[in-house]
């Protein structure tokens, strides 16, 4: 095992080759290795103290084979010839055959440098607390009603290495920052919360580009305002969404549902529905794991395939799913960089990386002037889809009514639920005002992984709001 | 490599501990085996190892952490320096400590069954195919199985610290979970029911496969019903995770940070008087039945709402410091996490009537088969409760028509107070909980 910083590939390549001989020895046809070598840490700050400073290291290797339709995995941490000789023999008996290629040939070098300025762990403890206490302080300057503050920082380090027998021996060297402020107001009516994040696919540069102190307030005022906030209305109304506050709403109604292995065991609605319009006119839908410094930003996928730009809908056409190793080699076409898992103990599968839908050409301001009664969103919080039916919910963490064309009353929290295909269809008007949303985790068949998410401001005609209020 | 025994690792941690220094080591090794099945043959066979451990010293008051997973002597010599010199950047909070034994005899429980090692890979498999071949043969509607899946792990764990813990514990279980996808009409739905047990005989898989089938049969045809105020039925699985989210409002760090809509009401009324729950991990039949809390402290039996009164919160051995009171046993960790605070074994004590007596009793509501969004839609701070709901609607005492892409919405404190009755139907659910329908009045139901 190669120390931290020493330029070598994450395994040495005769070790991965050897490794991957043992794994086609019962028969496999195909053998896959990716190692993992993960570190990070977080620090929070709660209560007007530093509370606690945690870190965590995690490195093994998960090893595939596969033989038709059928894959055998084995996970170690154990990384020793030994270890990964008894692993890989574990992944190929789960999957023999009689055939007996065992030729393998790397073509690649297996490294991969970080695009990063300022690698978090090399960067003082001290100041990462300075950034915290800075915080603390903003938010509880914002309002005497804030009578609990939490700010968390949190930096990860994920070096991968992915070789398979067709050759690929491909590094990343994926880089994560995050700070988020938490806060509490208590007012005559109760407690209210407020949430504001800010996180890239960036070294400890997020901060020169980031000011804590500016999100610390915004997250305040966010619980500050709920304080006079109203229940929600209940049932059918139309619904606008600010620009970069609820790209979760197309992650939802239709991303997971354009996961091509949902689609090929018929557990999505867009099943069959290439060439068809799904969606408004309006809308064009990308997943785009090239995107720079994203959050679901990669340079290759867990499988090694190269991400890229994939267009799923154009003008409301369904044009394409995303595509991991398996499936498109089932369907006899190249992947598109969507094969992820959450780490080397899991098996990838098809995963969305920065979805977003692009701009359309009204102004924002016009959208609500022209909005008799409504709700405006301006913050959503996390999603759930039933890929079958396309039912999914989503929460409202910050919204106003609005009244006669104009943004009113906040309203507390609730859900809003729809139905992915026919809200794609009731969107009826898009801004020109893009912008990505804040960072999130996506949850699959019990796995995480970073995600983006972004939209301009936009109109769905009808969707269903979860409140209270008549 | 050479293995070594997690107390042996323990102890040299806790030994190398420096003057002034707390020390809470937790070791965990396990292995693990997935199968699932589809079209009658295996997809996947998956198997690993894994290692971890979690470091906490604290010096005065100021606490560290960090963990692997790996028990690599480097990694875990990595973990402590990593840990100690977290420590030095906390800031003191007196209330910081390793909890010390309280002198409270654990249940001794014998929870881990052996059996559930020798399943052999054929017979996991021949339940992963037999899942799914019953999906497809209990009801032609059934025209296809997202994935059918048996998974077993084994894991030891050890707790060790400087106050004198010293605990190892060794456990495994087995589960069954099936995805049947129904088809009728052009319209898709899916279902899922899944059971955990301890030893293979206890698993249910005639009720997997009722559960799984039935769940995606039933919503085939449902539409979205009219927003209106009705009386609804959580079933059991429901009415778990409704009062899940009260427990969590009723533990000791929410409370204590001012985060719990019930931190000034002990004592008080906070629920119906028909509501009785608590948290039993002494109970050999909830398979959250556990001799040990998170920090080696024994497990008990905690009320925490009888008759409707509020009557103690959980405490970990730090949230019980800071409020003066002691630790209820309640700590629940990962090996690598920090010792938090939660229920290990939730139960309600059950009411008297039937399903079908507190479905009759109702005029006009509807039956929650399932909630979503419980992520998104419910704040446990404000109390504020909105979540997706699919089921039935119940007209005049009879199951309807079903329902779907409707949302249901009160408060948290208000819920509790319209509760009209606990059902008799209790069972424990697959994760452990002890649980009966509920019936609440007064919702809001918002759909077309």
């Amino acid at each position: 095992m190669s120390e931290d910083l020493a330029p070598g590939p994450l395994l040495d390549p005769s070790l991965v080759e050897t490794t991957l001989r043992v794994a086609l020895s019962k028969g496999g046809e195909w053998a896959e290795l990716f190692a993992e070598d993960r570190q990070s840490a977080s620090s929070s700050f709660d209560e007007g103290r530093v509370d606690s400073m945690s870190s965590s290291r995690d490195r093994g290797v998960g090893i595939r084979v596969t033989v038709g339709e059928i894959t055998g995995f084995a996970h170690t941490s154990d990384l020793s010839l030994q270890g990964l000789k008894e692993a890989a023999e574990v992944a190929a008996s789960a999957a023999t055959s009689s055939s007996r290629t065992t030729a393998v040939a790397l073509n690649g070098d297996g490294l991969a440098s970080t695009r990063v300025k300022t690698l978090p762990n090399l960067v003082s403890k001290e100041s990462k607390v300075a950034l915290l206490r800075r915080a603390n302080e903003a938010a509880r300057s914002a309002g005497s009603a804030i009578s609990q503050v939490t700010v968390g920082y949190s930096e990860g380090r994920r070096r991968i290495l992915v070789a398979n027998t067709a050759g690929i021996f491909r590094a990343d060297d994926q880089v994560r920052t995050l700070f988020s402020v938490n806060c509490v107001a208590t007012g005559d009516q109760g407690l209210q919360t407020g949430r504001e994040t800010v996180g890239y696919t960036v070294g400890y540069e997020l901060f020169e580009e980031n000011d804590v102190e500016a999100l610390a307030e915004r997250a305040a005022n966010r619980a500050i305002t709920k304080l006079r906030a109203r229940p929600a209305p209940s049932g059918e109304l139309p619904v606008v969404i600010k620009n970069g506050g609820g790209g979760v709403l197309f992650h939802e109604a239709c991303g997971h549902g354009l996961e091509a292995d949902l689609v090929k065991k018929g557990a999505s609605v867009f099943k069959d529905r290439i060439g068809q319009q799904v969606a408004s006119s309006l809308v064009t839908l990308i997943d785009d794991g090239t995107m720079g410094v994203e959050w679901g930003a990669l340079r290759i996928d867990d499988e090694g395939a190269f991400t890229q730009s994939n267009t799923l809908i154009e003008n409301g056409v369904l044009t394409d799913y995303m595509w991991d190793h398996l499936r498109s080699k089932d369907a006899g076409r190249v992947p598109s960089g969507n094969g992820r898992r959450q780490s080397y103990q899991h098996l990838p599968m098809v995963r969305m990386t920065n979805t977003f839908v692009t701009n359309g050409e009204t102004e924002p301001a016009d959208i609500i002037a022209d909005t008799t009664r409504g709700v405006y969103v301006a913050q959503l919080g996390g999603g759930q889809v039933n890929t079958a039916t396309g039912d999914f919910v989503f929460g409202m963490t910050e919204a106003y009514l609005i009244e006669n064309g104009e943004i009113t009353e906040p309203l507390r929290e609730g859900n809003l639920i729809g139905n992915g295909p026919e809200v794609l269809k009731n969107i009826d008007v898009i801004a020109n005002d893009f912008a990505m949303g804040s960072p999130g985790t996506c949850g699959k068949d019990g796995q995480g992984v970073p995600v983006g998410d972004g939209q301009p401001t936009l109109r769905v005609s009808a969707l269903t709001v979860g409140g209270t209020a008549a | 490599m050479t293995i070594r025994e997690l107390p042996d690792i323990a102890k040299e941690i806790i030994d190398s501990a420096k003057a002034g220094e707390e020390i809470e080591v937790a070791l965990s090794r396990g292995r693990s085996t997935t199968v699932n099945a589809y079209r009658g043959e295996v997809e996947s066979l998956k198997s690993g190892s894994s290692q971890g451990v979690g470091v906490r010293i604290i010096i005065d008051g100021c606490e560290g952490f960090a963990s692997a997973g790996s028990l690599d002597p480097e990694i875990v010599l990595e973990v402590v320096n990593e840990a100690r010199q977290n420590l030095t950047f906390a800031e003191k909070d007196p209330h910081q400590a390793i909890a010390t034994p309280d002198g409270v005899e654990p249940p001794g429980l014998d929870l881990f069954d052996r059996s559930v090692l020798e399943v052999s890979e054929k017979e996991k498999i021949a339940i992963a195919i037999d899942l799914e071949r019953r999906c497809l043969d209990r009801d032609k509607r059934i025209t296809g199985v997202r994935a059918s899946t048996w998974a077993d792990g084994w894991a030891e764990f050890a707790l060790a610290s400087t106050a004198g813990i010293a605990i190892h514990e060794e456990g495994g279980s087995c589960s069954v979970g099936v995805q049947p996808l129904a088809e009728e009409s052009g319209e898709t739905q899916i279902g899922y029911y899944g059971d955990v047990a301890r030893r293979l005989e206890n698993l249910d898989l005639e009720k997997v496969v009722a559960e799984a089938v039935d769940g995606a049969t039933s919503l085939l045809g449902a539409t979205k019903p009219a927003s209106q105020r009705v009386t609804v039925i959580f079933e059991p699985s429901v009415a778990a995770a409704f009062l899940g989210v009260v427990a969590g409002s009723l533990t000791g760090d929410r409370v204590a940070k001012g985060r719990s809509p019930f931190a000034e009401r002990m004592g008080e009324t906070i629920a119906v008087a028909d509501l009785t729950l608590f948290d039993d991990p002494t109970d050999e039949r909830s398979l959250g039945a556990e001799n040990y809390d998170g920090e080696g402290l024994a497990t008990r039996r905690n009320d925490l709402i009888v008759s409707g009164s509020l009557n103690t919160f959980l405490h970990n051995s730090y949230t019980a410091r800071r409020l003066g009171v002691i630790s209820t046993g309640s700590a629940v960790r990962g090996v690598r996490s920090r010792p938090g605070v939660g229920m290990h074994a939730m139960q309600i004590l059950p009411g008297d009537r039937t399903r079908e007596e507190l479905i009759r009793n109702v005029r006009n509501g509807i039956f929650v088969r399932g909630v979503n969004g419980l992520h998104s839609g419910v704040n446990p701070v404000s109390g504020d409760f909105s979540v997706g709901a699919y089921g039935h609607r119940i007209v005049d005492g009879s199951l309807g028509e079903p329902f779907r892409e409707a949302t249901i919405a009160s408060t948290v404190q208000r819920m509790l107070l319209d509760i009209v009755e606990v059902g008799g139907d209790f069972e424990f659910l697959p994760g452990g909980t002890g649980m009966s329908s509920l019936v609440i009045a007064e919702i809001a139901l918002s759909g077309s």
